[in-house]
């Protein structure tokens, strides 16, 4: 495995000995296998998508060896992490002192694995750090001992070991919710998850203050990672399921209606609890999609009428069900559901369809099933790129916006002319300055918006909290018949003597293609203009997908006054009036 | 198991099991201190090996335990001071 790896490196194979490297991971992730994998993806930087991020780890016990075994996760993952460590138990000066390492590194999240806390203190900490840096922080919470101090009567009195413990997590949670970008690491449930007794290396502890049995040292990084992948941006937007064998035992076409195993008994029980964590993921915000080699009309008679399925078929934003390849169904359910294939996760009991996919489209995040049904469930929680740190309102209804649009599309095609269907629509729009209860949404919306944006700049929500008074942070909520569909657009404008700068302006890509846009713009430039400001600017940055913004500008007037390696940037003269489309009400 | 460890191009000394491990000792260190397998021979110490410290040192004593499925105890982490050492001392938890 290593030498294939290193001739497909010297091939300049870059993809396939990412897609080996990875292979290699996860059949045995750990300290062993962590060097190499981390020397080798270091000399593919540049030649496969990789996302820099840079995080600090504050720390009370020795971490350095799950620094490598983290690395090689992330770097599997997609991410190109560079870590820096904090000195042993120097958490404290290192978050007072202004001048230290922790800020000179300027990193974008900070893990504190810190064993104990006094509480007072930590407050304080928390807040010195918020108003120094922005960065996201990530509090581990508390271990409880695997055998308390007083033995069992720990548990027979009020004020134990174990209530102190429980307490000061308590306490931790409530603090971390009253600053931005802080979020809890459940230590204690990690550890307990895999078992006290296990977890703990005594002579490790004892020798080099390394509390953590070699063999658990991937799970620490994993949990990490759990943290890793929504800050980075590095998740899956969509889960396109297989159905033979995946969503329910057997084959459709063959067992038929009755053959099948799925319901509250084993075998069909590992069956449901699959469906179950789907519906977990679809009210995380998750798009569910099925990508299945099958007859469509058995398929559609068992996900309708199966009285085991938990899976509706309201739950699916996306259907493709036919004989072709499922390289071929992804791209599509990606093209439909407006989705990067980045985005994209699959699941399939199949090896060999799981590694079609692997090779046809690389961007695809594969998820592995074990051999046994069983474990089908627990693998599909394990996987990180379906952790979110926020819930917004429009995430858990995320699902409900995708079956509307559904609809939308059949109108689409029964209406005449395009303005017909703008008409049909009847669109409301609302366009307002950014507020403490929007401000976690459209930070989410800068993060991850890649097509409808104009300059495709990140945002989080501590920046634009700390942003000053020349900067307007617009937030756009639309609404149509059919549903509210939330806050779906976002647009900072930042006023510089005559001219207005466009910083950012983006859509969510559920309301491209419905003049919106154009609606959007003209109320910001009227905006513009009713401050004294005589010239609205801005930059197009093209990227690798923001396609779906290149001729904003010029579909709307502005004259192209400069180009660079960059990308163009364009301007309007206020003076001339800009038009909204009269089918679209602002309220 | 009596192993001999020559110096003298291995010729004589380690029988064919011995040689596995020390493979496997010396790949798992290449990897740990990120260079390349023909630059860890048998007689590799931390002195000889620039980037072998005592972070490495701990990180290649992790990977083997996770490897091999053995623990070492404290007093042989000092006494592990060259790759030979470290492949007999595996063998004999590992054998």
């Amino acid at each position: 495995m290593r030498e294939e790896v290193d001739r497909l490196i010297g091939e300049g194979a870059a993809d396939a000995a990412a897609r080996a490297l990875g292979e290699m991971w996860r059949s045995d992730p750990g300290p062993a296998a962590a060097g190499f994998v981390v020397s080798r993806f270091e000399k593919l930087r540049g030649t496969v998508a990789l996302t820099p991020y840079r995080l600090a780890i504050l720390r009370s016990f020795t971490v350095e060896p799950v620094v490598p075994v983290l690395r090689a996760a992330a770097f599997v993952g997609g991410i190109d992490l560079s870590v820096q460590l904090g000195d042993f138990n120097a958490y404290a000066q290192e978050i007072l002192d202004p001048a230290s390492s922790l800020y000179s590194f300027d990193p974008q999240a900070v893990v504190m694995a810190v064993q104990s806390y006094e509480t007072a203190a930590l407050r304080e900490w928390l807040r010195v750090f918020r108003e120094r840096s922005n960065a996201h922080l990530i509090l581990h919470t508390v271990e409880s001992a695997p055998t308390p101090g007083r033995g069992v009567l720990d548990a027979q009195i009020s004020s134990s070991e174990w209530d102190e413990t429980q307490r000061m997590n308590r306490e931790l949670r409530e603090m971390a919710r009253q600053f931005r970008g802080m979020y809890v690491l459940d230590y204690d449930a990690l550890v307990a998850r895999y078992g006290r007794e296990s977890w703990r290396d005594e002579r490790k502890w004892l020798t080099m203050r390394m509390p953590v049995a070699a063999g658990h040292l991937v799970h620490l990084a994993q949990e990490w990672m759990r943290f890793l992948h929504p800050l980075t941006g590095r998740i899956a937007k969509v889960l396109a399921v297989d159905l033979d064998n995946t969503l329910w035992g057997g084959v459709i076409g063959e067992d038929g209606m009755e053959g099948i195993q799925l319901g509250a008994e084993y075998p069909g029980a590992a069956f449901q609890a699959v469906q179950r964590v789907m519906l977990d993921f679809y009210s995380r915000g998750i798009l569910l999609a099925v990508c299945s080699k099958n007859n469509p009309q058995d398929a559609l008679e068992a996900i309708e009428n199966h009285p085991g399925m938990l899976v509706q078929r309201r739950h699916l934003a996306c259907l493709k069900i036919n004989w072709a390849e499922k390289a071929q169904n992804l791209r599509e359910i990606a093209l439909e559901l407006n989705v990067g294939l980045d985005s994209v996760a699959f699941v399939d009991d199949n090896p060999v369809e799981r590694q079609h996919v692997r090779a046809q489209v690389p961007e695809v995040m594969v998820i592995d099933l074990p051999a046994n049904p069983m474990g089908f469930a627990r693998a599909l929680r394990d996987a990180a790129v379906f952790e979110r740190l926020t819930l917004s309102e429009e995430d858990a209804q995320r699902g409900e916006y995708y079956a509307a649009e559904r609809e939308r599309k059949e109108l689409q095609q029964s209406s005449g002319s395009a303005e017909e269907f703008y008409r049909s629509l009847q669109q409301e729009l609302e366009v307002a300055a950014v507020t403490p209860m929007t401000l976690a949404r459209v930070a989410q919306l800068t993060q991850k918006t890649n097509q409808f944006n104009l300059t495709t700049r990140r945002y989080s929500e501590q920046e634009l909290a700390a942003a000053g008074e020349s900067q307007r942070v617009y937030s756009l909520r639309v609404k149509d018949r059919y549903c509210d569909n939330g806050l779906v657009g976002v647009a900072i404008l930042k006023d510089q003597g005559d001219v207005c700068e466009i910083d950012t302006l983006l859509l969510s890509c559920r309301v491209i293609g419905r003049t919106v846009e154009t609606a959007f713009l003209a109320r910001l430039a009227a905006e513009a203009v009713a401050r004294g400001r005589r010239r609205m600017e801005g930059w197009f940055l093209p990227t690798r997908k923001n396609a779906p913004a290149k001729d904003f500008f010029a579909k709307h007037g502005f004259e192209r006054v400069e180009e660079n390696g960059e990308g163009s940037r364009w301007s309007y003269d206020l003076t001339k009036p800009m038009a909204s489309p009269d089918w679209i009400r602002f309220l | 198991m009596v192993l001999r460890f020559d110096q003298a191009d291995g010729e004589p000394g380690l029988d064919s099991i011995s040689m596995i491990i020390l493979d496997q000792v010396r790949t798992a260190a290449a990897d740990v201190l990120r260079i390349p397998l023909e630059r860890i021979t048998e007689a590799s110490t931390p002195e000889s090996v620039e980037s072998w410290d005592s972070v490495e040192h701990l990180n290649l004593i992790l990977a083997l335990e996770t490897q091999f499925g053995i623990e070492f105890e404290p007093e042989e982490i000092e006494q592990m001071k060259s790759i030979g050492e470290i492949a007999r001392l595996v063998e004999s938890k590992a054998g």
